[in-house]
C-alpha cells in the first residue's frame, strides 16, 4: 500500500548520515552514453510497423471560422490516407498541471497557426505536401486584435499590497519610475513535439515528448473522450522541454484520433515551423516599476505593475512580479497585473515563469535606484534583504542571499568595477553588472516506487526526464538509502503504468519526485532494520552490506526475493508557516562595441544557494543553461509577430535567436553554497534549473550600462537598441 | 514536399540541356532543400552538378584565383592563398551561417541563395518574390533584415549572403556557362538585379546557365582587409549590415578604398562616392562619417529598418578605422578568427 507523508514538520537529514556517499557526487548522467550515441529513443524514434504519418495544418487567418476544407484539393498526393478534422482537435498545447482536455474550438480558428486539421498519408514527405497544399475556405473577422497595447478587453487583479505603497513612494527621499519592456519568447526546446498513437481495442497507448505524465494521460483522454485508464503513454526521453510539454498537445491528440479512425498507428510529428505557431510561447510584458527610497538606501516602496496577454479562455497569467513580492523588503508594496487577451499563439510557462522577465526589470530598476543613491548595487541589495516574506509575514525556510552577494562579489573581483564609460579596451568599452537571483520554490505531490533485490535496486515513478538528470539523481538517492554501488540501481522513467510523480516543471521535479523516491527507500530501511534486528539508527548500508546489531549481512542474504515498496510525497504545513525559494546572485562583465552596439558576455559567475545539491555535474549544468538563457533574454530572444495579422514572422531557429556558442563566454561559472531547506521537503533541497536564469539576464544588462551607458528599457539589447541608448547617454 | 525528378549531370553541357523553366540546379543544397520542403521552390526536376570534373578546384589565374562553382564555403575560406592575399574574403565567409553548413554550401550556391525576408518563406503570406504580381506583405509588415538601398514598391529583400560582400568589395568576377556552351564573365556587380517590378527575376542568368567559377584579381599590394558584420547575436545569424572594406595607406593618408556593403540591398551594395569621399583623406571619425552620409543618401527605409541608417553609419566607421589603423582590436572580444 502506498505510504502518503506529509511535509508538516522539519525532517532528519538522512541524506546527511547515510553511509554510501553518492549523494551530490558528479556522476555522469546513466543515459548519456545512449542519447550521444543515438540509442536512446525519443518519441518520434519508435516507430511501429505500418505506422502512417500525421503533418498537422494551420490556420492563416487571425480570427473567424473554417468554413471549408476541401479534401480533393489534395486527392492527387499520392498515398494519402486521411484528413482529419472535427470537435475534438485541441486549439493548442494544455497549460501545465490542467489535467483536463485544452479548448477544443470546433471550427472556429482563434490565432493565426491554429493547427485544424491533420492530414495523414503513408509518408511523412506526401502529407506535408498535402498539408501545405490543402484547400481550406474561411470566414474571417476583420479588425482583429492582435496586438496587446491595442486589446480592449483588459483582465485586471485587485493590487496585492502589503502596508501604503503610495505613502510611502510619496514620503521618499529617492524616487525612480521606469517602464520595461520583453517581448514574448520561445522555449525553442531542440527536439519538436512528436506523438506515435496505436490503439489495442479501446486501449490506446502513446509515445510522446510530455513533461507531466501523471496529468498528460487525463489530459489525452478527456480530450479523446475516454477514460484515463484507457491511456498509457510513455515518454523515456525528452529533447529539451523548457515548459513547452507540460500539457498534451495537438500532435498527441491528432495523432490518436487519426490512428482510431485508420485502425493502425500514427506518427505525429511538429514541423519546426509548426512548433513555433502552435506551441504555447511566453507572453511579452511590459512592466512598470516604482521604487522609493531614502538616502541611506533602505526601500520604503516598491510596486511592480505589469501587463501580460493571453488568448481567450487561456487561464495562464505570467506571475510576472512574484520576486519583486518576496524579494526586498519595503514599508510599502504594490503588485497589479493586467492582463490583455489577443488573437496570438497562446502563451503559458516557459523556463521560470515571472521571475525570468519580472527579474529583468526589478532588477535594473535595482540598478537604476543604486545609481541614483550613488551607492554600490550589491550594498544596496544587502540593505534591503528581508528577513521574512514581505507579503506574507512567512519566516523564509532557510536564504543565504545575503552570502551569495558578498561570495560573489569577493570572488568576481566586483572591487575593480569601474564607473561608467571608464574602461575601454580598444574599440569596446567594458563593464561590470550584477544582480540578485530569486525564484520560489515547490513542492508537488509525487509517488515512487522502489525494488530491491539481492542484486540491486530498481526505481520506478512516471517522473521525466527532459535532459536535467531525473535518472541520475532518482538512482543516487537510491544508491544512497539502500548503500549500493550507483551500477546496481536502475531507473524507469516517463511511463504511465509507473506511480504518478510531479513530472518536470518548475523546477520542482527533482524535488518532489526525489522525495518520494527517498520515502519508498526509506521504508524498505525500516524492514531491512526489522530483519538485522537493529534500530533504524543503528542501521548501515554501505556497497551491498548491511551493519547493525553487531553484525554485518551481505543484502543478498538480507533479501530473498524482492522488497517493494511505494511511497508518496505531498506538501503539508510547513508550506504555509515557512516560505521557501532559492536564492543567488549574478555577476557579469560584457563588452560593447562603441561604434557598433554589438554586445560580448565575456564572463559571468553565479553564486546559488539552492539547498541540497544531489549531483553536482547535473546542478551545475542546470545552473549554466539558466544563466545562457538569462544571455538569450538580454540581448538576443524575440519572437516576433506581424503587426497587422498576429501571424508569427520568426517561425524557425535561424530568425528566433537563442544564444550560439560565440554569445556564450568560456568563463561562466557556477558557485554553489551548501544550504539545506528542512521545510521544503524531506530530502532539504529546492529547485535549481530556473534560478539560473533569474536576474541572469539583468546582471548583462546592468554591465552594459556600467560599460557604455546605454540602459536598454526594450529588451532584447540588440544592436540598434544600444546604439540609442548610448547616443541617449551622451556615449 | 512535392515530388521531382532527379538527374546527376556528368558534364556540364550534360547540366545545362537538363535545365530548364522548370529545373532547379542543386549544389549543396543548403538553401534549395529548405526552400523545397516548405514548398516555397517547387522544381520538377533537379539537377545534381555536384559530380562535375573541373568545378572543385581553386587554381593560380595569373596571379589572381579561380575559385570553381563547386568549391566549399569551408574549403575556400581555409585556403593558405585566399587567408594570405584575399583575407576579406575569408572572413567574409566564416562569419556567415554554420561550420557545418559552409561545409556544403559552395561557391556557387552562396552566391545564388535566396533572401531571407520572412515572408518570402512563408507561402500563406503574399509575396512578389514568389508570386509575381500578388502583393508585398514586408510592407508595413515585419521588417528587420529588409533592405534600404536598392528596393522598388514591389519587393524590399536583402541578398542574405556575406560571401558576396566580400567578392564585390575585392572586385571579382562570375563565368557562366549556357547550354550552348559559351561563356561569359561578368563583374560580380552585375550578377544580380534589382527587383524593379519584377522581383522574382534574380539575377541576369538564364534558366539554362550555370555558374561554373568566380575569378579574383590579384590582391592590391598593402591593402588592409576588414570584414565587420553587425548581426542579432554574435555568431549563426543574417546580418543587419555588414561592410566589407579593402584599404591602402599612402603614408598618412588613403590612397586607395574598395568597399561593399551586405545586409541591406538585393545586391552587395557598392557606391562609388563613398569611396571618392575616402580616397586622399587622412583617416579620422569625421571623414568616415562623411562618407557614409554620402552613401545613406540614398537610403529609403520604413520603420522596421530606420535603425540601419545609424547602423550602417557606424558600422562603416568602425570598419574603416580598423582597415586604416586608427582602431586598436581589443584582446578576447574578436569573434571571426580565421580557424589556423
Ligand atoms: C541556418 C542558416 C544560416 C545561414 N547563415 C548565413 C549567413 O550568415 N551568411 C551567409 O552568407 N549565408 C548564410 N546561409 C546561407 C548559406 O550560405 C547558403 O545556403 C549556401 O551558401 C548555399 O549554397 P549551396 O551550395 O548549398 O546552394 P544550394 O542550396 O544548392 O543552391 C542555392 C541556389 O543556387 C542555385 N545554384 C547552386 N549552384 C549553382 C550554380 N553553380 N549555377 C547556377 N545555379 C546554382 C540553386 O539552384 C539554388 O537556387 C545560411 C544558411 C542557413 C541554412
Ligand atoms: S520584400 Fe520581397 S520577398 Fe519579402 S514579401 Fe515583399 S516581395 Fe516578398
Amino acid at each position: 500500500m502506498t505510504k502518503t507523508f506529509r511535509m508538516d514538520e522539519a525532517q532528519p537529514r538522512l541524506l546527511d548520515e547515510t553511509g554510501q556517499g553518492i549523494v551530490g557526487a558528479p556522476l555522469d548522467r546513466p543515459e548519456g552514453p545512449k542519447k550521444v550515441s543515438g540509442r536512446a529513443a525519443y518519441a518520434a524514434d519508435g516507430l511501429p510497423e505500418n505506422a502512417a504519418h500525421g503533418v498537422l495544418v494551420r490556420a492563416t487567418i487571425a480570427q473567424g471560422r473554417v468554413t471549408k476544407i476541401d479534401e480533393s484539393s489534395v486527392s492527387d498526393v499520392s498515398g494519402l490516407l486521411g484528413v482529419f478534422h472535427g470537435p475534438k482537435m485541441t486549439r493548442n498545447p494544455a497549460q501545465g498541471m490542467a489535467g483536463e482536455a485544452p479548448v477544443q474550438p470546433g471550427d472556429e480558428v482563434h490565432y493565426h497557426g491554429q493547427p485544424i486539421a491533420l492530414v495523414v498519408a503513408e509518408s511523412f514527405e506526401a502529407a506535408r505536401d498535402a498539408a501545405q497544399r490543402l484547400a481550406v475556405s474561411y470566414d474571417a473577422d476583420t479588425d482583429v486584435i492582435t496586438d496587446p497595447s491595442r486589446s480592449e478587453t483588459h483582465e485586471q487583479d485587485d493590487p496585492e499590497t502589503a502596508g501604503d505603497f503610495e505613502a510611502a513612494f510619496a514620503a521618499s527621499e529617492v524616487t525612480l519610475d521606469r517602464t520595461y519592456t520583453t517581448p514574448p519568447h520561445a522555449a525553442a526546446a531542440m527536439e519538436p513535439h512528436a506523438a506515435v498513437a496505436e490503439w489495442e481495442g479501446d486501449a490506446v497507448t502513446l509515445r510522446g515528448a510530455l513533461q507531466m505524465l501523471r496529468f498528460n494521460k487525463k489530459e489525452l483522454a478527456d480530450s479523446l473522450g475516454i477514460d484515463p485508464d484507457k491511456v498509457r503513454i510513455l515518454s523515456p526521453y525528452i529533447g529539451g522541454g523548457f515548459g513547452s510539454k507540460l500539457g498534451i498537445g495537438p500532435e498527441a491528440v491528432a495523432a490518436a484520433l487519426a490512428a482510431r479512425e485508420l485502425g493502425r498507428p500514427v506518427r505525429v510529428v511538429m514541423t519546426r515551423q509548426t512548433v513555433f505557431d502552435s506551441v504555447l510561447r511566453r507572453t511579452e510584458t511590459s512592466q512598470r516599476l516604482r521604487l522609493g527610497a531614502d538616502k541611506d538606501g533602505t526601500l520604503r516602496a516598491l510596486s511592480h505593475d505589469d501587463r501580460v496577454s493571453n488568448i481567450r479562455d487561456e487561464g495562464f497569467a505570467e506571475p510576472v512580479s512574484q520576486a519583486s513580492q518576496f524579494l526586498y523588503g519595503a514599508e510599502g508594496l504594490s503588485f497589479t497585473q493586467t492582463l490583455a487577451r489577443i488573437c496570438r499563439t497562446p502563451a503559458g510557462s516557459v523556463r521560470a515563469p515571472g521571475e525570468a522577465v519580472g527579474m529583468l526589470a526589478l532588477e535594473q530598476a535595482m540598478d537604476e535606484l543604486a545609481e541614483e543613491l550613488g551607492m554600490c548595487p550589491v550594498e544596496l541589495r544587502l540593505k534591503n534583504l528581508p528577513d521574512k516574506n514581505p507579503m506574507t509575514d512567512q519566516p523564509f525556510s532557510a536564504t543565504r542571499l545575503a552570502d551569495c552577494l558578498r561570495e560573489g562579489a569577493e570572488q568576481f573581483g566586483w572591487g575593480e568595477r569601474k564607473p561608467m564609460g571608464e574602461r575601454r579596451e580598444g574599440d569596446w568599452y567594458v563593464g561590470m553588472g550584477m544582480a540578485s537571483a530569486a525564484r520560489s520554490n515547490m513542492l508537488i505531490k509525487s509517488a515512487a516506487r522502489v525494488r530491491l533485490t539481492g542484486d540491486g535496486a530498481v526505481v520506478e515513478t512516471d517522473m521525466t526526464d527532459i535532459g536535467t538528470g531525473s535518472y541520475a539523481i532518482l538512482g543516487q538517492i537510491t544508491a544512497e538509502m539502500l548503500g549500493l554501488p550507483i551500477a546496481q540501481v536502475e531507473v524507469r522513467l516517463g511511463d504511465t503504468s509507473f506511480p504518478g510523480a510531479s513530472g518536470s516543471g518548475g523546477s520542482f521535479g527533482a524535488s518532489s519526485a526525489g522525495s518520494a523516491t527517498f520515502l519508498a527507500a526509506k521504508a524498505i530501511r525500516e524492514t531491512l532494520a526489522e530483519r538485522m534486528g537493529c534500530s533504524l539508527s543503528e542501521l548501515t548500508l554501505q556497497n551491498g552490506i548491511a551493519r547493525g546489531g553487531n553484525r554485518e549481512v551481505p543484502l543478498s542474504q538480507l533479501v530473498d526475493g524482492e522488497l517493494v515498496e511505494e511511497a508518496s510525497v505531498e506538501s503539508g504545513s510547513t508550506a504555509d508557516s515557512h516560505f521557501s525559494a532559492g536564492f543567488g546572485a549574478h555577476f557579469a562583465e560584457v563588452a560593447v562595441h562603441a561604434y557598433t552596439g554589438e554586445v560580448r558576455v565575456r564572463r559571468m559567475l553565479g553564486v546559488m544557494a539552492m539547498g541540497r545539491i544531489l549531483n553536482e555535474k547535473t546542478a551545475r549544468s542546470q545552473a549554466l543553461g539558466g544563466m545562457i538563457w538569462g544571455i538569450g533574454s538580454a540581448l538576443t530572444e524575440k519572437l516576433t509577430h506581424d503587426p497587422r495579422t498576429g501571424h508569427l514572422a520568426t517561425r524557425d531557429l535561424a530568425n528566433y535567436h537563442v544564444p550560439a556558442h560565440a554569445d556564450v563566454p568560456g568563463d561562466l561559472k557556477v558557485v554553489f553554497l551548501e544550504e539545506r531547506d528542512d521545510m521544503a521537503n524531506p530530502i532539504q533541497t529546492k529547485g535549481i534549473g530556473e534560478l539560473g536564469i533569474s536576474g541572469a539576464g539583468a546582471a548583462i544588462l546592468n554591465a552594459v550600462r556600467n560599460a557604455c551607458g546605454a540602459r536598454v528599457y526594450d529588451m532584447p539589447a540588440t544592436p540598434d537598441r544600444v546604439i540609442t541608448a548610448m547616443d541617449a547617454a551622451g556615449f | 514536399m512535392r515530388e521531382f525528378d532527379y538527374t546527376r549531370a556528368e558534364t556540364l553541357s550534360g547540366a545545362a540541356d537538363q535545365l530548364g523553366e522548370d529545373a532547379s540546379v542543386i549544389a549543396g543544397g543548403t538553401n534549395l532543400l529548405d526552400l523545397m520542403k516548405i514548398q516555397v521552390m517547387t522544381p520538377s526536376r533537379l539537377v545534381d552538378i555536384t559530380r562535375i570534373d573541373g568545378l572543385s578546384d581553386i587554381c593560380e589565374d595569373g596571379e589572381g584565383l579561380r575559385i570553381g562553382a563547386l568549391v566549399t564555403n569551408s574549403e575556400l575560406a581555409a585556403d593558405p592563398r585566399v587567408r594570405d592575399g584575399w583575407p576579406l574574403l575569408s572572413r567574409a565567409i566564416l562569419a556567415g551561417a554554420s561550420a557545418q553548413i559552409r561545409n556544403k554550401a559552395t561557391t556557387g550556391g552562396n552566391l545564388l541563395q535566396r533572401t531571407r525576408c520572412p515572408y518570402f518563406y512563408d507561402t500563406a503570406m503574399p509575396c512578389n518574390k514568389r508570386n509575381p504580381g500578388e502583393g508585398c506583405s514586408a510592407k508595413q509588415g515585419d521588417g528587420r533584415m529588409l533592405a534600404i538601398f536598392g528596393t522598388s514598391e514591389h519587393c524590399l529583400a536583402a541578398h542574405p549572403s556575406d560571401m558576396a560582400v566580400a567578392l564585390a568589395a575585392l572586385k571579382a568576377e562570375v563565368e557562366i556557362r549556357s547550354a550552348e556552351g559559351d561563356a561569359r564573365r561578368i563583374p560580380i556587380g552585375e550578377l544580380h538585379k534589382l527587383p524593379g517590378d519584377r522581383p522574382d527575376i534574380e539575377t541576369v542568368l538564364a534558366p539554362d546557365e550555370i555558374i561554373t567559377a568566380v575569378y579574383l584579381p590579384a590582391p592590391q599590394a598593402d591593402t588592409k582587409q576588414v570584414y565587420k558584420k553587425v548581426r542579432d547575436r554574435a555568431s549563426y545569424a543574417f546580418a543587419l549590415v555588414s561592410v566589407g572594406v579593402a584599404v591602402a595607406m599612402d603614408d598618412d593618408r588613403i590612397a586607395s578604398v574598395s568597399c561593399a556593403i551586405g545586409g541591406v540591398a538585393p545586391k552587395p551594395w557598392t557606391d562609388p562616392e563613398l569611396e571618392k569621399a575616402l580616397v586622399g583623406q587622412a583617416p579620422s571619425d569625421e571623414v568616415f562619417g562623411q562618407a557614409a552620409d554620402k552613401a545613406l543618401t540614398q537610403a529609403r527605409c520604413q520603420s522596421d529598418t530606420e535603425f540601419k541608417k545609424p547602423l550602417l553609419r557606424r558600422t562603416l566607421i568602425a570598419a574603416l578605422r580598423e582597415a586604416t589603423g586608427l582602431a586598436v582590436s581589443a584582446p578576447g572580444v574578436e569573434t571571426a578568427r580565421i580557424p589556423a
